[in-house]
């Protein structure tokens, strides 16, 4: 064995993969160094308040809202059925403009808030872009 | 059955379900949550750190860098400038080309006797293949993750994962990064199952990363696509651990912890195993050497001190005696009574 084994060679170099290394490993708490990122608030517009339960229930819209959206759009398209029955058996017309959109006319302090924190950019936008009713408010 | 998988699988799956029945029976989320992957991180650091310094320490006795290629030689033969490097510049590229796109791997052959005893070399890029869609893959998914700690999220990393997702297939949008990662994962694990050499060198120790790393590919695809944790609220939580500021949110799904859990273990298991390599492979004397043995000296930093006593410092000690008894000497003495004289010739 070596009895120099303390020695470090090509010290530079080791340093500053160590220096680098740490730097790397650390970046995710040095962008964040003093701030906080409180999850985001949503907002519910009057008309959402009123209406109380949603097209289904709270915890099913939370998970599984862009799959429902996802599934009236290939209906509307390639069925031509308008009307979603949900569970309870009430009628929704199945548009995100028209519908979702008509009680959460908020868009950037409901839909936004949620897609942005979460880095989510729904395609749903690059059509439904021009929101109508978000525009009169 | 081959006990070194079998092992290694079992253990996955047994700390599978230790995260799973420690957060869905015993609540422990403070511990999946939080704890452990500070813990883990913590080792990960002083395990890299600790283990970068003990191959910095090692000496380097001799110059093995690999030579692929034409070594420099006389000006009218063709150097390989990067496959056999002699300055600093080529050996940066090697590294560059071995890191990014996995050179050596490239230029594996499979040698084997074909037509009864005709030796052959065959192209075999299997290999070459599986590595660099597991590898590219995997960083593609780990960069991708840095939307989970930052807010707001980087422009970057956005990018990607709009690159990732190219293809808008299903909602959520399927990542194709996670696809690969896992089918890379499986491939490689069925390579050293399949062919009968690799089966025979594969230890418990190349299954259980390859199973750890699949475990993690399916808990964060089961996450993502079927059990969609609600994702806000595990941004509260890993968002809380990058800002010290830990929390844990009400209504995750256990899967989201199990995930945690095992990326928790790999981190913590990363420094000492054969992952290392991430580090290693800027320690490799075959790689980062320079190939030129026959310009310079390799001095072996193990060589002992040794004492030495010269010929020259030998013959300066008994000149005198060397000439009494008639033997040659390479310088001769002056004669003593010159002496003055020498020295103001001098």
């Amino acid at each position: 064995m070596p009895k120099n084994k303390k020695e470090l060679y090509n010290k530079k170099g080791v340093i500053a993969g160590i220096v680098i290394f740490a730097f790397i490993a650390a970046l995710p708490f040095l962008i964040n160094l003093g701030k906080a990122a409180p999850a985001p608030e949503l907002v519910l517009t009057s008309k959402a308040k009123e209406a109380k339960e949603c097209v289904r229930s709270k915890e099913f819209i939370k998970r599984e809202h862009m799959q429902l959206l996802d599934e009236w759009r290939d209906t509307v398209v390639r069925d031509a059925k308008r009307i979603y029955v949900n569970p309870q058996g009430k009628e929704f017309n199945m548009s995100l403009s028209n519908t979702c959109l008509d009680c959460h006319s908020n868009k950037t302090d409901f839909c936004d808030r949620c897609h942005d924190y979460a880095s989510v950019s729904p395609y749903c936008w690059d059509c439904h872009i021009d929101n109508p009713k978000e525009m009169k408010r | 059955m081959n006990v070194n998988y079998m092992y290694s699988l079992i253990a996955v799956i047994v700390l599978f379900l230790i995260a799973y029945v420690g957060v869905a029976a015993l609540h422990l989320q403070v511990v999946f949550g939080i704890l452990i992957p500070y813990l883990a991180f913590a080792v990960f650091i002083g395990g890299f750190i600790y283990k970068m310094l003990d191959w910095g320490r090692s000496p380097v006795p001799f110059p093995i860098a690999t030579t692929g290629g034409q070594q420099k030689s006389l000006p009218w033969f063709k150097p390989a400038k990067l496959d056999n490097p002699t300055t600093k510049a080529g050996v940066i590229g090697r590294m560059a080309l071995e890191i990014l796109v996995f050179r050596s791997l490239f230029r594996n052959t499979k040698f084997e006797k074909k037509e009864g005893d005709k030796l052959s070399y065959e192209w075999e890029k299997w290999l070459w293949l599986f590595a660099i869609a597991f590898h590219w893959s995997f960083a593609v998914v780990i960069l991708r993750h840095l939307r989970f700690f930052t807010d707001p999220v980087l422009f970057p990393v956005q990018m990607l994962e709009s690159m990732d997702s190219f293809f808008q297939v299903g909602l959520p949008v399927v990542f194709m990064s996670g696809i690969v990662l896992l089918a890379a994962t499986f491939a490689l694990f069925a390579r050293r199952v399949y062919i009968p050499q690799m089966r025979y060198i594969s230890l418990g120790a190349d299954y259980f990363p390859l199973f750890l790393i699949g475990g993690i590919a399916i808990s964060g695809i089961l996450m993502r696509y079927f059990a969609k944790t609600d994702i806000v609220s595990v941004k509260e939580i890993t968002m809380g651990l990058v800002t010290f500021r830990p929390t844990i949110a009400e209504g995750v799904d256990p899967i989201f912890y199990v995930h945690i859990f095992l990326v928790s273990i790999l981190l913590a298991y990363f420094p000492f195993s054969k992952l290392m390599h991430l580090g290693g492979i800027f320690f490799s004397p075959t790689r980062n050497l320079r190939t030129n043995t026959r310009a310079f000296r390799h001095i072996n930093p193990w060589n002992h001190p040794v004492k030495v006593h010269t010929y020259a410092a030998y013959e300066d000690e008994f000149r005198e005696k060397m000439v009494e008894v008639g033997l040659p000497v390479e310088k001769m003495p002056e004669p003593p009574q010159e002496e003055p004289e020498e020295e103001k010739k001098e």
